[in-house]
C-alpha cells in the first residue's frame, strides 16, 4: 500500500517521451497506410449505414 | 445472403425518450446553479451564509451537474438511439436499460445531495465519495454490458464510425474513474486518496482532462457521426478521415493530461510530454470538425432553413475552436499567462455551451418530433433558442476571455521600482463587472434552453410517441463469404471485441508511460527532511478545507515566476506535498495561492483568519469570499480523528503509534494554544452566537492555514501581520 518502494533509479527517464513519441509515429503511419488501402465500394457501403432506415 | 430470412424486430424507443426527459431537466438544473454561483461572485449575499448554498459546494454541483447529468443524459440518449438503428438490433436487454437509466438518476442524486452537504473528496470533476464511485462502476458496467450485448446480437456486419467512438468512450472513461477513485474509506462518506501530492495531481489530471476528452468528446463526436448525416440526408463527408482520426485522437488524448500542470511540482520531462501531445491533438480534432462540417458540403441552403443543421454547425464550431485554444494553452509560455484565469473557464465554456450544449439541443430537436411522430410545435421558438443562445455564449465568453488577460497581467504588473503594481484583491474587484456580465449571457443561454424544454413539452403534447417502431432486417450471417483479401480494418470491425482490447491498449499505453516514472522513481519526488505529517488538528482543518471547496477559488501551488515568488513566497516544490491526500493545487485563483499562507511573508494573526471567516468583506473591502458562520458553531470531530490517523499511517504518512493513540489530546493542546492566542484578543474578535470556544471547527481551519508552506521556509522572526 505504500509508496516507500520505489525503484531508486531508471538511467535515463527521458527515455519515455521518446518511447510514446514513437509509439504514436508508428501507430499513426500505420492506421494511415492502411486506411488508404480500403476498397471504395466498402467506404461507401459503411458511410451510408446511418442513412439506411 | 439472398435466401436469409427477414427479421421483424422493435427499436425501444421507450428508453430513449426517458434518457430525453433527463437531459432537458437536467440541463435547466445543471445551467440553473451555474447561473447562481456566478452571480455570487458578483453579489456574495448570494451565498445566504448558509454551509450548503456556498460557492465552494455549489460549484462543484454545477460542474458534476453539467457534466454528467446533462452531457451524460445526453450521451445516452444518442447512444441508445443511434445504436440500435446503425445495428438494426433491438438493445440487448430492456431490463439493462432500465437499470441503467434510473441507477444513473440515482447517482445525480445521490452527488447532489452530498455534495451540497459537504462530503467531497476534494478532487475535480471526481469529487463524489467512494459509495456513489462503486455505483457509478456498477451503473457503467451495466451499460457496457447492454453495449457490447447489443452489438454481439446486431443484424449488420460493419460497425459505423459512431459505434467505435461508442466503444472507446466506454472502455477509456472506465479505466479513467477506476485509477483516479482509488480512496481509502475512512467512514461512509469520507475517504482519502489513495495518491499523495505530485502523484494524485498527476493521476487527477490525468482523469480530468481525459473526462472532457473521452466523456464530453468522444461519445459526441460519435453522436455527430450519426446525426449530422441524419440530419442533412447526406453521407458522412470522409469515412476515411473518420477512420484515421478516431485511432489518432484516442491515441493521443490519453497523453495530453500534463498539461494541467504546467510550471507545477510535476517533474519537466512529463510537462514536456503534455505540451507535445497536447499540440499533436489539433490534427486528429480538426479532422473530425472538418469531416463534420464538410458533410454539409452542397447542404449550406438547409443550414440557413433547419434549426436542427444551424445548432449543429455551431456546435462543430465550437469544437474547431475549443480544440484549436486547447493545445495553445497548452504552451507553456501561453499557459504562464493563462492558468489559475478565467481564461480556462471561457476555454471550457465554448466547449460546453458551444460544443455539448449545442450539440444536444439539435439532437433533441431532431429526436423529439420523430419519436412523437408529430412536426415541432414551433421552429419560431427554436430559431429564438439559436439566436439567444449564441448571444448568451458570446456575452459569456468574451468578458471571460477579457477579464482572464487583464487578471493575469495586473498578477504580473510591478512599478518601476521593481515593487508589485497590484493587491491581489484589486484584481478581484476589478474582475466584478466582468462577472456581471458573464452572468448576462449564462442567464440567455439558460432562457434559451428553457424556451426549449416548453417547445419540446408542446410537441410531445401535440404528437403520439411511438414506444415500439418496428423494423425489419435479415439476421446476420454466420459465416463470411470472403472475396479476396481482406483489410485488416474490416476484420476487427467485424470482431467488437478485439476492438475494445485495442483501443484499451491504445488508451493505457499513455497512461502506464506517463505514470509509471513518476509513480517509480525516487528522483522524480526528491524527499525533503523538513516535511513533517499534519499535526492532528492540521489534518482536521485540511478536511474541512476539502469539505468547503475551498480549492474551487484558491490554488495551493507557487510558480516559479517572479511575480508569484514575490507574492506568494518560494515555489512550491514538489516534496513538500508528500502527505497531501489528496493534493490540494486548484485551478483556479478567483482568490490568492494559499500555499504559503503560514509563512512569515504572509502569515497573519489567528485573530484576523477568525475574523476574515466569520465576515470575509468587513476585513478585506471588496472581498467577495463567502462567510463561514458554520464554522463558529460546529465542532471539531475529534470522534472520526483516531480512523483518520490510521488511514493515513495505511497511505504511508509517519505517524506514530502514539500520536494515533492521543491523537484528541493532542489536537485539543493545539486547539487551546490557538484559543489562549484569541482570548487575548476577543474584544477585537467577530463573535459568533456561541462566543469564542476551544473547540469549534474554526480553530482547526486556522490551524491548517497557519501550517500552510511552513514546512521548508526558515522563520525570519518579522512581525506578524
Amino acid at each position: 500500500m505504500k509508496f516507500r518502494t520505489y525503484l531508486e533509479t531508471i538511467e535515463d527517464v527521458s527515455i519515455y517521451p521518446m518511447i510514446s513519441l514513437f509509439l504514436f509515429a508508428a501507430v499513426f503511419a500505420f492506421v494511415l497506410y492502411s486506411t488508404f488501402r480500403l476498397r471504395k465500394s466498402d467506404i461507401e457501403e459503411k458511410s451510408n449505414l446511418p442513412l439506411e432506415q | 445472403m439472398e435466401n436469409q430470412q427477414i427479421e421483424k424486430f422493435f427499436y425501444d424507443n421507450k428508453i430513449v425518450k426517458q434518457f430525453a426527459i433527463a437531459t432537458a431537466l437536467w440541463s435547466a438544473v445543471g445551467m440553473t446553479v451555474g447561473l447562481l454561483i456566478a452571480l455570487q461572485l458578483v453579489f456574495p449575499v448570494l451565498n445566504f451564509n448558509v454551509a450548503e448554498t456556498t460557492y465552494g459546494r455549489l460549484r462543484p454541483l454545477h460542474t458534476n451537474a453539467v457534466i454528467f447529468a446533462f452531457v451524460g443524459n445526453g450521451i445516452f440518449m444518442g447512444v441508445y438511439y443511434s445504436l440500435q438503428r446503425l445495428l438494426k438490433s433491438r438493445m440487448w436487454s430492456d431490463k439493462l436499460s432500465a437499470i441503467h437509466f434510473w441507477g444513473w438518476q440515482l447517482i445525480i442524486v445521490l452527488a447532489a445531495l452530498t455534495l451540497v452537504l459537504g462530503f467531497t473528496t476534494g478532487k475535480e470533476y471526481a469529487e463524489l465519495e467512494w459509495p456513489i464511485d462503486i455505483l457509478i462502476t456498477l451503473i457503467w458496467v451495466v451499460f457496457g454490458i447492454n453495449l457490447f450485448g447489443t452489438i454481439l446480437t446486431r443484424r449488420e456486419r460493419h460497425l459505423y464510425v459512431a459505434i467505435w467512438f461508442y466503444i472507446g468512450t466506454w472502455i477509456t472513461v472506465a479505466m479513467l474513474h477506476i485509477v483516479n477513485s482509488i480512496e481509502l474509506p475512512v467512514s461512509m462518506l469520507k475517504s482519502y486518496s489513495f495518491y499523495a501530492g505530485v502523484q494524485d495531481a498527476l493521476v487527477q489530471w490525468w482523469y480530468g482532462h481525459n473526462a472532457v476528452a473521452f466523456f464530453l468528446t468522444t461519445p459526441y463526436l460519435g453522436i455527430m457521426y450519426y446525426f449530422i448525416p441524419k440530419a442533412a440526408n447526406r453521407p458522412v463527408y470522409s469515412y476515411r478521415l473518420s477512420i484515421i482520426h478516431f485511432w489518432a485522437l484516442i491515441f493521443i488524448y490519453i497523453w495530453a493530461g500534463p498539461h494541467h500542470l504546467l510550471y507545477t511540482s510535476l517533474p519537466d520531462w512529463a510537462q514536456s510530454l503534455g505540451t507535445v501531445f497536447s499540440i499533436m491533438l489539433i490534427a486528429p480534432s480538426w479532422g473530425g470538425m472538418i469531416n463534420g462540417l464538410l458533410t454539409l458540403r452542397g447542404a449550406w441552403d438547409k443550414v440557413r432553413e433547419d434549426v436542427v443543421l444551424k445548432f449543429m454547425v455551431v456546435a462543430v464550431t465550437a469544437y474547431g475552436m475549443a480544440t484549436f485554444e486547447g493545445p495553445m494553452l497548452s504552451l507553456k509560455n501561453v499557459n504562464a499567462i493563462s492558468h489559475y484565469t478565467d481564461w480556462t473557464i471561457a476555454h471550457v465554456h465554448v466547449g460546453a455551451l458551444g460544443w455539448n450544449g449545442f450539440l444536444t439541443f439539435g439532437v433533441l430537436y431532431w429526436l423529439i418530433p420523430r419519436m412523437w411522430r408529430t412536426s415541432l410545435y414551433s421552429q419560431k421558438w427554436a430559431s429564438w433558442h439559436f439566436w439567444i443562445g449564441t448571444l448568451g455564449i458570446l456575452l459569456y465568453a468574451i468578458p471571460m476571455y477579457w477579464a482572464g488577460w487583464m487578471q493575469s497581467s495586473m498578477w504580473k504588473e510591478f512599478t518601476p521600482e521593481g515593487q508589485l503594481q497590484y493587491q491581489f484583491l484589486d484584481t478581484v474587484k476589478f474582475m466584478r463587472p466582468f462577472y456581471a456580465v458573464r452572468s448576462v449571457g449564462g442567464m440567455l443561454y439558460l432562457a434559451g434552453a428553457i424556451l426549449m424544454v416548453v417547445n419540446l413539452w408542446k410537441t410531445a403534447k401535440q404528437g403520439d410517441f411511438l414506444p415500439e417502431e418496428e423494423a425489419q432486417a435479415p439476421a446476420l450471417a454466420k459465416k463470411v463469404v470472403l472475396k479476396g483479401k481482406e483489410h485488416w480494418h474490416r476484420i476487427i470491425e467485424r470482431k467488437p471485441i478485439t476492438m475494445l482490447v485495442l483501443a484499451l491498449v491504445m488508451v493505457a499505453i499513455g497512461g502506464l508511460i506517463e505514470m509509471i516514472p513518476t509513480f517509480m522513481i525516487k528522483e522524480n519526488i526528491p524527499t525533503i527532511a523538513n516535511v513533517k505529517p499534519y499535526t492532528p488538528l492540521e489534518l482536521l482543518g485540511r478536511d474541512l478545507y476539502v469539505r468547503e471547496g475551498c480549492y474551487t477559488c484558491h490554488s495551493q501551488m507557487v510558480r516559479p515566476f517572479r511575480s508569484e515568488t514575490e507574492r506568494y513566497g518560494e515555489y512550491s516544490k514538489s516534496g513538500e506535498f508528500v502527505y497531501d491526500h489528496p493534493f490540494q493545487w486548484g485551478s483556479k485563483r478567483t482568490g490568492p495561492d494559499l500555499a504559503r499562507e503560514g509563512t512569515d511573508k504572509l502569515r497573519r494573526m489567528n485573530s484576523w483568519h477568525y475574523n476574515h471567516m466569520m465576515d470575509p468583506s468587513s476585513i478585506s473591502a471588496g472581498s467577495i469570499m463567502p462567510a463561514y458562520p458554520w464554522m463558529f458553531k460546529n465542532e471539531i470531530d475529534l470522534a472520526s480523528l483516531k480512523a483518520k490517523m490510521e488511514a493515513m499511517v495505511t497511505l504511508g504518512v509517519p505517524y506514530t503509534q502514539d500520536e494515533v493513540n492521543h491523537g484528541s489530546e493532542l489536537a485539543m493542546k493545539q486547539a487551546n494554544t490557538i484559543y489562549e492566542d484569541l482570548k487575548k484578543d476577543e474584544k477585537n474578535l467577530l463573535l459568533g452566537e456561541e462566543g469564542l470556544q476551544n473547540n469549534h471547527e474554526i480553530i482547526a481551519m486556522i490551524a491548517y492555514l497557519q501550517r500552510l508552506g511552513t514546512d521548508i521556509m526558515i522563520p525570519t522572526n518579522e512581525p506578524v501581520k
